[in-house]
């Protein structure tokens, strides 16, 4: 399973969740996969799109899925220590884990070495999940959880031939603010 | 009026209802009460870049977000500013204790000190210098200037105001 699969997998068992999802790759095979008013696809700023999540998860009810990768998140590990403490019940993170950097040539990262599922735990996430590269994600089983929860997804590295997203950054934001109702 | 005072009736003129921090000593006493205000959410980060992330998804989710930080979170943020703030023309007020200003005892504070409005006008960050005396008004503006054009709008507090 690579990254693409592991997207569509999660998203054919969405409803209605608020998607923040991470820049370069992960965007662009979401916005192949599917395309929706419900998603934000965050075009710079690495290592932002979990601390995006915590804060937009607790301003409003709705369910926050956050797409980070393993470069991003060891980016900004200090995120996953604020969101336990914050505790935010609709806050799903899901780390889609390929071990290296994907979209920059697949240099590699060190979670080959640390175990980001356990990082979660030593930080203290009691609902966490890992899948493997050949394991089945249930993620309505996930979606049932009282979060913050932290989903743990190890993918193959690669890439899927997909396009550039054609949406303007004040397109994106606008849509999406119009779905949760905030503009 | 207290300088403290000032800032915080700046706050909640504009309507500022979620707050993200990194502590400096001169903020100590705003950071107390904003800790007591229920109309307010305080989160407390591990990093100023990371507090805009959080104060960005809020805004998103309908919130007045402000940061309060020490300047030299400034320098951590640079890129958030640009490629998040920037890029989608999200507001903020940022109120910043700006060390390395004159009467700064330690000499460490002063590079960043003097670099931090030559960043904020590379960011092409509007910023603003305000006394005790003005800075309620000034902050009120600020949130005015940052909700109705889509920007970061920034507040640098010397040493000499408080």
């Amino acid at each position: 399973m690579e990254r693409i699969e592991a997207i569509k997998t999660i998203v054919d068992q969405l409803n209605d969740e608020l998607i923040i999802c991470n820049i370069g790759f992960p965007s662009r095979e979401l916005y192949s996969v599917k395309d929706s008013p419900n998603y934000f696809y965050m075009l710079g700023s690495m290592g932002m799109a979990s601390s995006i999540g915590l804060g937009l998860a607790m301003a409003q009810k709705r369910k926050v899925v956050v797409f980070d990768g393993d470069g991003s998140v060891l980016m900004n590990l200090g995120g996953l220590v604020t969101a336990y403490n914050l505790a935010p019940q609709n806050l799903v993170l899901v780390v889609i884990d390929n071990e290296c950097y994907g979209s920059t040539g697949s240099q590699c990262t060190y979670t080959r070495t640390v175990d980001l599922k356990k990082v979660a735990n030593a930080i203290g996430f009691k609902n966490s999940f890992k899948f493997s590269i050949n394991d089945i994600i249930e993620f309505e089983k996930i979606l049932k959880t009282t979060g913050p929860v932290f989903v743990h997804i190890k993918v193959k590295p690669g890439n899927a031939n997909v396009p550039i997203i054609d949406m303007a950054p004040e397109e994106i934001i606008n849509r999406f603010m119009k779905e949760i109702k905030t503009i | 009026m207290e300088s403290t005072q000032s800032v915080y009736n700046g706050l909640k003129d504009a309507g500022i209802n979620f707050i993200v921090s990194i502590p400096c000593v001169n903020l100590g006493k705003l950071l107390e009460i904003i800790d007591l205000d229920n109309e307010i959410i305080h989160v407390p980060v591990t990093r100023e870049e990371e507090g805009f992330g959080i104060a960005a998804g809020a805004y998103m989710g309908g919130m007045k977000p402000a940061i309060l930080m020490q300047n030299s979170g400034l320098g951590n943020s640079v890129n958030v500013l640009a490629s998040l703030y920037n890029l989608y023309k999200i507001p903020i007020l940022m109120i910043m204790s700006h060390r390395g200003t004159k009467g700064e005892f330690m000499d460490a504070q002063v590079p960043m000190g003097n670099a931090t409005p030559l960043i904020l006008d590379a960011l092409n960050i509007t910023y603003f210098n305000p006394s005790k005396e003005d800075a309620q008004y000034i902050i009120k503006k600020s949130w005015d200037i940052a909700k109705s054009k889509g920007v970061p709008v920034g507040i640098l507090l010397e040493i000499t105001f408080w």
